[in-house]
């Protein structure tokens, strides 16, 4: 199996789980069960009891919309203000264009962990300071990868033609250089969904993200921290999940640019 | 090299402003009040009008701004208000810690990344080099805290041998530097791979082979000078990734930094202490742009006329 097939697997793998989890899971998440605390992976509990009983298998599709969800979300999000300021720092040129990277210069040097750990100490910590850290953190990155391919794409002889016939700015920017933007745009999307996994599952393992009683990936692994030599399960299966998720959605954005480059050969 | 040395280092002034307008607007101008945070929502209206004078929240944002920063750039940065100590205090005693653990892990990643890179690139088709490239993807899909906590699980609790966490000399700092390079070679080895294959096709790589020029003098010399540019362009950004691990590995292993001081300070809310390691942390990120700016610049010329 080729990385393009492992990619899409993994996603495929993961959103069932996701779907799944949100209809039916074996048994309540957040049900505590003091009886069965502490129960290694076996045909009751597939993998396992956590240190109040909580069946971990139903924890862990629970917490997959979550993690899934807030991800998508913050990514959404920052790709929408960074497309259209890169479109506007590509096509615009000069001196709007020299602000608009100084700027993303200054929101790179703040890494999204930072800026949801700046966020948390005035907001209190919760889903709001994870998804607006991700999304202010995405939006240098969507911001350079829209201006690069504008700046390649406004040279093109289409968008020269569309020019000739009297086209406007705002329609050659809509019409002829937004469509062809898809490529690039969506390998970005894809790893940088990747990343707004690890970044969430990080906050919640620091306490700033997803509150408990909710399940989330990040926040087990926190708890499960000090039981990790006496119930080993609690520490493998969280981490596996995060780890499958980000690389299928690594994999994922990396076939789309060999896809392209196959296109552009002619294969 | 002057001019470049000169426009380098005035866009780090120009983005260190901004980076610190940015940090004061977050903490200090957006909804939610610092007086009320301090203060609990039961403090009566005189104390809480007492505190907004004296910490001059009645004054308008701008000036507040010129004020704070005149005395961060000073080197007065204020009392944390809950350990009720001077935060410079607080961060020269963890500071050190931080850095040397970021700068230890800067140091493996480039040192690991090299050879795998390069392996990876003359010998793209050998098993080795697949199995390589399986594991940087795995690599940069495990979350750091999780790596922390096996290795923790495997060398601390079950071989006994190393420190299980807190900070109790140089074997402490083992295990986190591990977790914290890990990804990073990942992704630097790859970059590294990327730019070598591109460099092992262009012409006068060909030229040197056949003319003769042995095979690792056209390795070193042609073919990985110009290949380090791709991994030293990123480098910046994934110092700044690296950074941000550090408060979470900090927190994996116990140890007194950065990263810890500035998670309490999150936790107690204390506005102080958070705005400066933050404004410290990025001010960090920021130099070593400008460093792995200007190496950039002493190996390739090109760059210095742009």
């Amino acid at each position: 199996m080729n990385s393009r097939r492992w990619g899409i697997f993994l996603v495929g793998l993961l959103l069932a789980c996701t779907v799944v989890g949100w209809f039916y899971t074996p048994y309540d998440p957040n049900e505590t069960r003091v009886a069965e605390r502490f129960q290694p992976p076996g045909w009751k509990h597939l993998l396992g009891t956590d240190h109040f009983g909580r069946d971990v298998l139903s924890r862990l599709l629970w917490g997959a919309r979550i993690s899934l969800a807030v991800g998508a979300a913050a990514v959404c999000l920052g790709a929408v203000a960074g497309i259209a300021l890169g479109l506007a720092s590509g096509f615009l040129g000069g001196w709007w264009d020299e602000l608009l990277m100084r700027l993303s210069t200054t929101l790179q040097a703040l890494p999204s962990i930072l800026l949801a750990l700046l966020l948390a100490t005035i907001w209190s910590p919760g889903v709001p300071v994870v998804l607006w850290g991700i999304a202010l953190g995405n939006i240098p990155v969507f911001l350079r990868v829209t201006r690069n391919q504008v700046l390649s794409i406004k040279e093109r002889p289409y968008v020269e033609a569309a020019r000739a016939l009297g086209a406007s700015d705002l329609r050659i920017v809509l019409h002829h250089i937004l469509p062809n933007l898809g490529g690039a745009l969506m390998v970005q999307f894809s790893v940088s969904l990747a990343g707004a996994i690890l970044a969430e599952a990080s906050l919640s393992y620091l306490g700033v993200g997803i509150q408990p009683p909710e399940p989330s990936w990040g926040r087990m692994l926190r708890e499960a921290q000090a039981f990790g030599a006496l119930a080993p399960w609690l520490v493998l299966a969280p981490g596996a999940f995060i780890a499958l998720a980000v690389v299928g959605f690594n994999l994922l954005g990396d076939s789309w640019i060999l896809g392209r480059e196959r296109v552009y050969k002619g294969e | 090299m002057k001019r470049f040395l000169w426009r380098r280092t005035g866009g780090f002034i120009f983005t260190a402003l901004l980076v610190s307008f940015a940090t004061f607007f977050i903490v200090q101008v957006l909804p939610g009040d610092p007086a009320l945070l301090m203060l609990g929502t039961e403090a009566s209206p005189a104390s809480y009008a007492r505190l907004r004078r004296e910490l001059n929240l009645d004054q308008p944002a701008l000036q507040r701004y010129l004020q704070w920063l005149g005395s961060f750039i000073s080197g007065q940065w204020g009392n944390s208000w809950r350990y009720s100590l001077p935060v410079r205090e607080l961060v020269s005693q963890a500071f050190p810690l931080s850095f040397a653990l970021a700068l230890l892990a800067v140091a493996l990643a480039a040192l690991a990344s090299l050879p795998a890179g390069m392996y990876m690139a003359v010998r793209p088709h050998s098993p080795s080099s697949r199995v390589l490239s399986v594991l940087t993807q795995v690599a940069l899909g495990m979350p750091q805290f999780w790596v922390g906590i096996l290795l923790i699980q495997l060398f601390a609790v079950g071989f006994h041998l190393l420190p299980a966490g807190g900070f109790e000399g140089w074997q402490s700092l083992i295990l986190p530097t591990l977790t914290l390079a890990l990804p990073r070679t990942a992704i630097l080895s790859r970059f590294l791979r990327a730019g070598m294959l591109e460099g092992l096709g262009q012409d006068y790589v060909r030229t040197a082979q056949a003319k003769g020029v042995a095979g690792p003098v056209v390795l070193f010399k042609h073919v990985l000078r110009n290949a380090a540019l791709g991994p030293l362009t990123a480098a910046g950004v994934q110092f700044a990734q690296l950074l941000a691990g550090t408060i979470v590995v900090e927190q994996v292993f116990g140890l007194p930094g950065l990263g810890q001081l500035l998670l309490n300070g999150v936790f107690q809310r204390d506005l102080p202490l958070v705005q400066t390691v933050v404004m410290l942390v990025v001010l960090v990120i920021l130099a070593f742009d400008l460093v792995f700016d200007l190496c950039l610049g002493l190996l390739d010329p090109r760059i210095r006329y742009e």
